[in-house]
């Protein structure tokens, strides 16, 4: 558990002056990270994307803490090279004693698509670092293109609703369940909405001694389309509809971390969003209930798996 | 072979000493004497056994290095890259696909100056695959801001591989560097090999120690950001200055170690230049046969040199003008081509470097070799002979493709 009134007392080391969006939640995610290491000096290298392009213009950084980036598709190879390295030096005698951490940061393109193989291989081979991926479902840096965790009936740029496609044909992967099949000691879901429920994430990734995950949402104003102060709202909606279960696989240990009181509709979600604005004009029902279905089976699946049926 | 390195690895125990090595093993040697912080690397023929050879060496707790194997080459890089950044003297080792499949992480290498050092083991790029020695996969490589140093043999890219170290890590160079040899035809022929002992090789080349890293958590760096307009011209201009600067640390370092080692370096090998009328300017392997060539024409009363490229980047301009500027003639051996009628990239180089001079030699390209495409004494003869032709008709053809069938 974080504790709000002793996390406020730490220097941020993500400064402010970056230039994200108004209502761009990957800097709340990025902030809640640096909250969770607390005063443990943290190394973040950053895939290609929004949060890289916004933090580090050249002259300026936001970021007072070391910061890498090298490509899009090798976050966590590159972070993996970093991590080797300190193990080395400091195994050698030529790093001083200082207990570091490491996290690698990517978006959903760089994550689920791109950045697939070199994530994989980095949990594969145990460093001892945490990935975290902003996941706002799609490529927003270059304008919102649809990936491998865009909603199914999203609108993007490259699955646009038109006269015979409704917009994205294909629901998502899991990828935070590929990522516990890789077997590390901690991976989770989250998201900035429910700030104690993610931090608190964030301390159990950067203490687990191995490699770990955490796959945050973070709704995005502009790829989703919805005003820039319903970000957090929205966000709640997304966790409160099961659409974003929070839970938690700690070696291999499937437990749900938040369970709505009251499951709302996903319609009450999507009808926020205008990327799913097709859906609510006539003949739209049929796709609102195939998603109710689709998550009403995941959330299920979930819970028999964090064994609570 | 794990006795002939084992041998090898025990006899650099004391001093210099004379083992019968593959390119391969060579090159592993040197690592293991090099003793990197971190190698990250994935297997590919025919460089597999360095990277095969020394996770040996890091088994038997020979090295203190960490080993990381990884899930590709571009990952290799990347990993790399990254263990560079944080101060680590850093390695890998590929070959063709592989470093392929770099070319994007090897333009980012060189962009954050890293200097990381890397054998290049030199083979044909696929369609069709093939995993023979050309040169194609290390050209597609020559503007990426790497120092290219090209070995005739296992000497050669021992030697290299050292003294590459100390060039990547120049303060003022900081440039990424590649060390390559002729994939089979050097990587796994068996020659004689000198080494030095680990303690000279470990002396000569001192320890690392970078201005900043991201490491450094009380003074944070941002590495690899985003530059507009405003600053991107500026950045990538200054990675040309060390890298335009770099010949002359380049033969500083190869001075020193000419003095403690014994053997010479220069940014290229002349061989019988002085009053050559014919000359062939070549890289790598094949320079060994056409010194062969060069002697039984000599012997016929032929005025025959050759110039071997040992620094293909930065491209020595100026010098090769003036190595070649005396000769009738001159032949280009390309081992990889331009596919697009006016021959190699090293024919390109050769004649940028002669195109402001008053009086120049004719010169012509061969491409040859493709694939592993054996060359043979008899057909460099043929070049030299076409060359007394062209010198005496004036009558050439720009591109020639030697061993070909048509």
């Amino acid at each position: 558990m974080a504790n709000i009134k002793e996390l406020s007392k730490l220097e941020e080391r993500f400064s402010s002056g970056h230039r994200a969006c108004s209502g761009c939640t990957a800097p709340l995610v990025v902030r809640m990270l640096m909250m969770a290491a607390g005063e443990t000096p943290v190394v973040v290298g950053s895939a290609t994307g929004c949060l890289e392009v916004v933090t580090t213009i050249f002259p300026y950084t936001a970021w007072k803490t070391p910061f890498i980036h090298s490509a899009f598709e090798n976050s966590a190879a590159t972070v993996s090279g970093v991590e080797t390295a300190y193990r080395s030096l400091k195994k050698q005698g030529k790093y001083e004693d200082k207990d570091v951490r490491f996290v690698a940061l990517g978006g959903d393109g760089g994550t689920y698509d791109i950045g697939f193989q070199s994530l994989s291989g980095a949990m594969e081979r145990g460093h001892n670092m945490v990935y975290v991926c902003y996941n706002n479902e799609a490529y927003m840096n270059t304008g919102i293109q649809r990936s491998s965790a865009t909603p199914k009936f999203g609108e993007t740029t490259t699955s646009p609703v038109g006269s015979v496609e409704p917009g994205k044909k294909q629901f998502p992967k899991n990828l935070t369940k590929i990522m516990a099949a890789h077997g590390i000691p901690y991976v989770a879901q989250g998201i900035p909405s429910m700030w104690n429920d993610l931090i608190t994430k964030f301390q159990k990734a950067l203490n687990c001694g191995g490699p770990a995950f955490v796959n945050v949402l973070a709704p995005c104003r502009l790829g989703w389309a919805f005003p820039s102060e319903k970000a957090i709202q929205i966000g709640r909606d997304a966790v409160d509809t099961c659409v974003w279960p929070l839970y938690e696989v700690v070696n291999g240990e499937y437990k749900i971390t938040y369970k709505p009181k009251e499951k709302k509709p996903v319609e009450h979600y999507l009808k926020q969003q205008t990327r799913y604005r097709h859906l609510f004009k006539p003949g739209g029902e049929k796709a609102i209930e195939e998603i109710q279905k689709w998550v009403d089976s995941e959330w299920e699946k979930l819970k028999r798996l964090a064994g609570e049926e | 072979m794990a006795k002939v390195l084992d041998d090898a690895a025990k006899a650099a125990q004391g001093k210099a000493t004379k083992r019968a090595l593959t390119g391969n093993e060579a090159v592993a040697l040197a690592m293991r004497q090099i003793n990197p912080d971190v190698v990250a690397a994935y297997p590919i023929t025919p460089a597999t056994e360095i990277v095969q050879i020394f996770s040996t060496y890091v088994a038997d707790g020979l090295v203190n290095t960490e080993f990381v194997a990884v899930e590709s080459e571009h990952s290799a890089m990347s990993a790399t890259l990254g263990a560079s950044a944080a101060g680590a003297r850093a390695m890998t080792g590929t070959s063709s696909q592989g470093l392929a499949l770099m070319w994007e992480m090897l333009y980012i290498c060189a962009g954050l100056r890293l200097p990381v050092v890397m054998p290049v083991v030199n083979r044909a790029l696929s369609a069709p695959i093939n995993i023979h020695g050309d040169h194609s996969d290390t050209m597609g490589a020559r503007d990426a801001g790497w120092i290219q140093i090209f070995s005739e043999n296992s000497q050669e890219a021992y030697d290299n591989l050292i003294q590459a170290i100390r060039i990547a890590e120049h303060p003022e160079i900081l440039l990424p560097t590649m060390v390559t040899m002729d994939g089979f035809i050097i990587s796994h022929a068996m020659e004689v090999v000198e080494i030095q002992s680990d303690e000279d090789v470990r002396k000569f080349l001192g320890t690392y120690k970078p201005e900043r890293t991201v490491l450094d958590i009380d003074r944070p760096i941002t590495m690899g950001g985003l530059d507009f307009t405003d600053y991107y011209f500026e950045h990538r201009r200054s990675i040309a200055e060390p890298m335009i600067n770099a010949k002359q640390y380049i033969l500083e370092v190869a001075a020193e170690f000419e003095q403690k080692f014994g053997r010479k370096y220069g940014l290229f090998e002349e061989y019988k230049m002085e009053d050559a009328d014919y000359a062939i300017v070549v890289l790598g392997s094949t320079a060994g046969t056409a010194k062969i060539a060069v002697d039984e024409l000599r012997a016929q009363g032929v005025k025959a040199g050759m110039l071997k490229i040992r620094v293909f980047r930065p491209f020595p301009y100026e010098e090769i003008a003036e190595a070649i500027a005396k000769c009738k003639a001159v032949a280009v051996m390309d081992r990889s081509d331009g596919l697009a009628g006016r021959g190699g990239p090293v024919f390109g180089e050769v004649r940028n470097a002669i195109c402001d001079m008053e009086k120049k030699p004719i010169t012509v390209d061969y491409v040859y070799g493709l694939g592993g495409r054996d060359i043979d004494v008899e057909m460099i003869k043929s070049v030299y002979s076409d060359l007394q032709r062209i010198a005496a008709t004036g009558d050439k053809a720009l591109v020639t493709y030697l061993g070909v069938r048509d």
